[in-house]
């Protein structure tokens, strides 16, 4: 999908697309043009707009930060030496990959409520980044534990539940990208976003019931007491790692409000298209 | 009196594609309308749309007293629907099909025996899996489900495609009786001699929208007040054949 | 609902009867799965006692996806959801009763699993009670996670590939409790299985809610 063909022609007025929530006047995703009357404003042919380019500044100058903090400034570990510095990221991304979980699961229910494609469309930009965030989780958690714990994988309760819970927003992605009547599409994604944060935290609490019956973790976990500079990094990794998903999420948003605003205006230029076959008479009845 | 169906400047979706883009349609009580068309037009969609199958996105629609913008729902159990699928389960026997269908819409034991007979399949047919029978021999299994409801709207989409002469003459048959009865009907046939002298009333689709009757150039569907002639002559019930 | 339930559930398992699906592909194809998993191990005896249960309920799993892929291709017939729109039936008696119709047929294929496990792999059966509570529990987990997951993708062209993807990691749950549960009745220490059958059962009856409430909202979307 690309955003800058589909949006050159799209009817939303920045200021409707910008709040991360779904703006208000738009009219139910049955009645394209029921609630109507949208501002016939040329539209912005890309995402950006002013917020999200303090926002992505924002963000830049807190990597930088923390790259200075966390690689630089702050002391190795003890005991895990410098790999402690994979912890940084990979904190904060786990806890942002359940944020995108909670933002899906949150809209999905609120469109099953409200019927209104910007929650739709929230639902999947948060399953999304999710998952990018799943996926930097996974990454680096392998990484650390190749020096600590001698191998890239191992079936720690949380490495295996994240893995899992990657499989699910992939299945949900994948579930969304079919190219099927969108009313149709949306409910069956609502559906399943609905179940996408009980079933991950199920899945979690199973697992780790499950290895800690087994083996008492006598791995070093990932969370040993810390302080100072080591501190200072992991709550500059939280900030970066924070404002790189809200630009991540706004951006994505947007770009799901925009396809569907172009998805309708596709439908008024079908209709007029649709009546043009009836003018010309029929010949011969 | 209130009509069974009332449409104005109706649209519909099929997926992205307003394959209704503006219907203007009245049906009175007790009346036989036949809906004709190139392919296309948007016949199958229009009937499922009565349905309350494909939701209507634009104009108004009330069918039975039931506004299908609204609530779509309630108007489903009370039409019957004989569409291009036949909604049959082929490792079950028509009795078993009928009888499901039937219980579903609570209807009672007499009613599926009634209507397996009024369609002719209450002897040794009844007990054969609906998978081994001919095509004909299905729709009329679909058929005796839709007496079975004792829907108040029928909506037959091509109801006399892959039937024998015979079978055509008894479903013209049990329409009419229905009729008599207090149901009303829409059908859709390319069947147009047979089709014509059972409906009551011709209404021309093009492109999704309806045609007038009396001038072929002339395409409404745009929501403007509809002609009065054509309001009488529904309400009369009498026949305007086109052509 | 429940009087759809039971003429939803009486319809499947009819169709079950006369087409016999279950009873001459998926029954034999489970049994299959359990030869396989002794060639693909060492057919060593010990090994394949100690790992049994897990391979008991691996082969109920993928059993489960053509037994739920099966139930979701009778709505999926030329008409049917039309029909099923149009009859009235409750959506959620609708769910309930297909959920019912697959658990008793993934009932009768675990009793010929178990039989299979006990004579292939040389299992000595105990604690019968907790191996049948967590049966019940784990198979009606199966059935209606899977009951609603049939319907999320039925119509699509590519359901086939879709269910397993979706369905596989959201049971991780189910296979790891009925697993635990197993080995805790065959090493004869009950008490540390019955945690893990309520947490089936919870699963179980969570599935069953969610499947009710929206099932109708799936068979609406065409």
């Amino acid at each position: 999908m690309t955003p800058t063909t589909s949006s050159t022609t799209s009817s939303a007025s920045s200021t409707s697309a910008a709040r991360p929530e779904p703006p208000g006047p738009t009219g139910p995703a049955r009645g394209p043009a029921a609630g109507g009357a949208s501002p016939t404003s040329p539209a912005p042919p890309h995402t950006g707009s002013r917020g999200t380019r303090v926002l992505g500044g924002a963000a830049l100058a807190s990597l930088a930060l923390l790259v200075l903090y966390g690689l630089v400034v702050s002391p190795a570990d003890a005991e895990m030496a410098d790999s402690v510095r994979l912890m940084y990221v990979h904190v904060p991304a786990a806890t942002f990959m359940y944020a995108g979980c909670v933002i899906a699961t949150v809209a999905s229910a609120f469109w099953l409520r409200r019927r209104t494609p910007g929650w739709d469309a929230l639902a999947g930009a948060g399953a999304e980044i999710g998952l990018v965030f799943a996926a930097i989780t996974l990454g680096t958690g392998s990484l650390w534990g190749r020096p600590t714990w001698g191998t890239y994988w191992t079936w720690d309760a949380r490495l295996t539940s994240t893995a899992l819970l990657a499989a699910m927003l992939l299945g949900y992605l994948a579930l969304r990208r079919l190219d099927v009547d969108p009313g149709a599409r949306s409910s069956r994604a609502a559906v399943l976003g609905l179940l996408l944060l009980p079933n991950a935290i199920v899945v979690n609490r199973s697992v780790e019931w499950w290895r800690s019956l087994h083996q008492q973790s006598t791995l070093v976990r990932l969370d040993p007491t810390i302080e100072g500079d080591m501190l200072v990094a992991l709550m500059l990794g939280f900030l970066a790692i924070g404002l790189v998903f809200c630009w991540l999420l706004v951006h994505r948003f947007r770009l799901g409000w925009l396809e569907h605003q172009s998805e309708r205006l596709d439908l008024d230029a079908a209709l007029a298209a649709r009546r043009a076959e009836a003018v010309p008479p029929a010949e011969g009845t | 009196m209130e009509p069974v169906v009332h449409l104005r400047a109706a649209v519909a979706l099929l997926g992205r594609f307003p394959a209704l883009a503006g219907i203007d349609l009245d049906v009175a009580r007790r009346e036989i309308v036949l809906l004709r068309g190139p392919n296309g037009a948007g016949k199958t969609t229009l009937l499922r749309a009565l349905a309350g199958l494909v939701p209507v996105v634009r104009g108004e629609a009330v069918v039975l007293g039931c506004d299908l913008r609204r609530d779509a729902r309630s108007v489903r159990p009370r039409v019957g629907l004989l569409g291009h699928g036949t909604g049959l389960f082929d490792d079950l026997t028509v009795v078993d099909n009928v009888r499901f269908w039937g219980r579903a819409s609570r209807a009672d034991a007499g009613d599926v025996a009634a209507a397996l007979a009024l369609v002719g399949l209450d002897g040794h047919l009844r007990d054969i899996a609906v998978g081994r029978l001919s095509a004909g021999q299905r729709r009329r299994t679909s058929l005796a489900c839709l007496l079975a409801r004792r829907p108040e709207l029928w909506l037959l989409d091509e109801p006399h495609a892959g039937l024998d002469h015979e079978t055509r003459d008894q479903l013209d048959e049990l329409v009419r009786r229905a009729v008599q009865q207090g149901a009303t009907v829409v059908l859709a046939s390319h069947e147009l001699d047979r089709a014509e002298s059972l409906a009551h009333r011709t209404v021309e689709l093009v492109g999704g929208m309806t045609a007038h009757p009396d001038q072929p150039g002339f395409v409404r569907g745009d929501g403007r007040p509809s002609d009065q002639s054509r309001e009488q002559n529904a309400s009369a019930g009498e026949v305007t054949h086109v052509a | 609902m429940w009087r759809d339930a039971v003429l939803v559930a009486g319809r499947d398992l009819r169709v079950e009867r006369r087409s016999r699906v279950a009873t001459n592909q998926v029954a034999p194809f489970s049994l299959l799965v359990l030869v396989l998993f002794a060639f693909a191990l060492d057919p060593d005896r010990q090994l394949l006692e100690r790992v049994a249960s897990g391979l008991f309920w691996a082969a109920v799993l993928f059993s489960a996806l053509l037994a739920i892929a099966r139930s979701a291709a009778i709505d999926e017939a030329d008409g049917v959801r039309d029909a099923l729109r149009l009859s009235g039936l409750e959506p959620g008696g609708v769910f309930v009763g297909k959920a019912a119709a697959v658990a008793v047929v993934l009932l009768a294929l675990e009793v010929l699993l178990g039989v299979g496990v006990v004579v292939l792999y040389g299992v000595d059966p105990a604690g019968a009670g907790l191996l049948a509570l967590t049966c019940v529990a784990a198979t009606l987990a199966l059935a209606a996670t899977g009951t609603l997951y049939g319907a999320l993708v039925s119509g699509l062209r590519v359901r086939e590939t879709l269910l397993p993807l979706l369905l596989l990691p959201t049971l991780a749950p189910v296979l790891v409790g009925a697993t635990r549960a197993f080995e805790a009745a065959l090493a004869g220490v009950p008490a540390d299985g019955w945690p893990w059958v309520g947490l089936l059962s919870a699963f179980a009856v969570a599935y069953l809610i969610a499947g009710a409430l929206a099932y109708g909202s799936l068979l609406e979307g065409s």
